[in-house]
């Protein structure tokens, strides 16, 4: 009884959460507790189930099993009162784009139940937090995709919510827009408020979050901090392409000693990838005088941070999306199609 | 280690009732300042039933004999009615589909508003501009040269039969837009229902000169009930009959989609 409403009670709390349709298991038993004013990164590939749980936990879906509280609210018992406590932004900008942006938030304080001077206010706060105050009586439509997702997000926090919900927030953005959202996204949690947010990406992860989980077929597969995951990645990434596919072979065989673990090979693409730890540019040299000498041509050979696939290859072995259908997982014609937007959105970026 | 849930604070009934009405004129306003922002809306809603009572009025009329007081026009104006009513709901469904795809229906569910708002803000904005819409045609057709011949109080009644008519089709819409919730597919679906009603119907021809087979489903279906009842409120004639048909199939039609549309949003996802 020591929690109950108590400052040790963690702000989002999940316990063996079980989600299927038909025959799909989106969600196999997870679990995450999430301590007030903290960022949770839910890391995982399309069809992982991040949406699904983020849609358990605010309350647009029932659960088959387990308990998911917010706030100490239960969202299944209690959803009006977890509604009253949480924001969501979700993959697509769910504005009304024939208004404008202060149309739009001005609705959602309405709906809030502020008074019309404070909906007003609260409006223009918002617009000029978000860098829309000139675009403010243009209608949404003339935004950028940019503009878009910073409107929805600034719809999400008009009620002042202290646990806030962002499913993949920069899916489909350009790169300065990305790191315009981040910006923003960090000041809210300087705030204190706590986080919970899906990606796809491992830097977004980690540029955003204390904590990280990874999803992979409904299950938790990994969870700790972005140094603990990185780590048993194996630090930075080289990559490089091999163009003559019959040399794939001997350029794993070349840059194999160079490497912290197990190069991984795409016989296909020709692409070649080894971790290489903290060694970084002292790994390149040393990558490029084994190729060199084992004289295999190669391209683009480069250092990068490792990625989302770099963590499933490391804890699964096999790459984020290789079980040939990873967009058909989700339920019904609705969840395919949405998968292939975002698979466009994706190649397009 | 289990958590323990908190009590939830839980408002009144007297605010849940005032936050029910708020909340669903907040969204009857944001669907009317869209409607009016949209001139490809308005064009849908209005003009096009006004093309409809300039072809068959000036085109196809001629060809058609009706026996009723002051000719054709008189004849295909409270049919044209019912049809543009029941053509407005192809917006209903349409909107809500793209809402649904577009993350608006998620927003606003997973908002602590009265559950039933954003469809009763729907139909409540759409039922303001399905009657802004018929009052528009009554007008065209006053223009061509269609008259009441009944008096006032029942030109008031077939004005809000047509309504009650058309929030009943906007309940069967809402319904198809958020099962299927693809507008494209929404739009094909309301072409593949709502034009056999409403044309194999006594809107635009007696129901005598179609084929005998095709006459069994014209003259038993609820469209015909209610376009015989306005006929006959807006010409004079028998109304009692065809009245009590039209409302229990209204009554029918609100019982069994009304239900199933709040299901489908309460499931949208």
């Amino acid at each position: 009884m020591s929690q109950f409403n108590g400052v040790g009670q963690p702000a989002i709390l999940v316990e063996g959460l079980t989600k299927s349709f038909g025959e799909v298991r989106a969600l196999r038993g997870i679990d995450l507790s999430v301590p007030r004013g903290t960022v949770l990164g839910v890391l995982g590939p399309n069809g992982a189930g991040k949406t699904t749980a983020v849609r358990i936990l605010t309350t647009l879906l029932q659960p088959d099993d387990g308990r998911a509280l917010v706030e100490g609210y239960d969202v299944v018992r209690q959803p009006a009162a977890v509604r009253r406590s949480i924001g969501l932004a979700g993959q697509s900008a769910a504005i009304q784009e024939e208004l404008t942006g202060r149309e739009n938030l001005e609705i959602i304080g309405r709906l809030y139940h502020l008074s019309r001077a404070e909906t007003r206010r609260r409006a223009i706060e918002l617009l000029e937090q978000f860098g829309l105050s000139d675009a403010a009586d243009r209608t949404a439509k003339t935004y950028s995709g940019g503009m878009q997702r910073r409107l929805d997000l600034a719809a999400s926090l008009v009620g002042r919510p202290r646990v806030l919900f962002l499913d993949e927030p920069t899916t489909g953005l350009d790169p300065r827009a990305r790191l315009g959202m981040w910006e923003i996204i960090r000041s809210l949690v300087a705030g204190g408020t706590t986080l919970l947010l899906t990606t796809q990406y491992l830097d977004e992860a980690d540029e955003l979050a204390d904590e990280i989980v990874v999803i992979d077929h409904g299950l938790v597969i990994a969870a700790g901090t972005s140094e603990e995951l990185k780590n048993r990645v194996g630090g930075d990434v080289i990559e490089f392409t091999v163009p003559d596919r019959g040399r794939v072979a001997d350029a794993v065989a070349a840059i194999k000693p160079t490497g912290e673990g197990e190069p991984h090979a795409d016989p296909e693409t020709g692409v070649v990838s080894v971790g290489v730890g903290a060694r970084g540019s002292d790994a390149l040299i040393d990558a490029v005088r084994a190729l060199d000498a084992a004289d295999v041509a190669s391209r683009g050979l480069a250092l990068r941070r490792p990625s989302l696939d770099d963590v499933f290859l490391a804890l699964t072995g096999h790459a984020a999306e290789e079980d040939g259908q990873p967009n058909g997982r989700r339920r019904g014609p609705r969840g395919r199609r949405r998968a292939a937007d975002q698979e466009t959105t994706r190649t397009a970026s | 280690m289990t958590a323990i849930t908190q009590p939830a604070w839980a408002p009144g009934l007297g605010a849940r009732i005032r936050w029910g009405v708020g909340d669903t004129l907040t969204l009857t306003r944001r669907s009317l300042l869209v409607w009016l922002r949209v001139p490809a809306y308005l064009v849908f809603t209005v003009i096009q039933p006004v093309m409809f009572v300039l072809l068959f009025r000036y085109v196809f009329g001629g060809a058609i004999p009706v026996n009723v007081p002051g000719g054709y026009v008189n004849f295909l104006m409270p049919g044209i009615i019912a049809q543009t009513a029941a053509f407005a709901t192809f917006g209903t469904a349409i909107v809500l589909a793209q809402e649904l795809k577009k993350g608006v229906i998620d927003r606003l569910r997973s908002m602590p508003i009265a559950r039933s708002a954003v469809l009763t803000g729907r139909l409540v904005a759409d039922t303001l501009r399905m009657t802004i819409t018929i009052l528009i045609i009554v007008g065209v057709g006053y223009a061509v040269g269609f008259r009441f011949l009944n008096g006032v109080g029942p030109a008031i009644a077939m004005v809000v039969l047509a309504i009650v008519f058309g929030v009943a089709i906007a309940c069967v819409a809402a319904w198809t837009g958020l099962a299927i919730g693809d507008e494209e597919s929404v739009q094909a679906f309301g072409m593949i229902w709502l034009f056999p009603l409403t044309f194999v119907s006594s809107a635009f021809v007696p129901i005598a000169s179609m084929p005998g087979w095709l006459q069994a489903f014209a003259k038993n279906q609820p469209v015909t009930y209610v376009i015989d009842t306005m006929r006959s409120l807006a010409l004079g004639g028998p109304v009692e009959a065809s009245l009590w048909k039209s409302l229990v199939w209204l009554a029918g039609i609100f019982i069994v989609f009304l239900p199933l549309a709040v299901r489908a949003y309460r499931r949208a996802s």
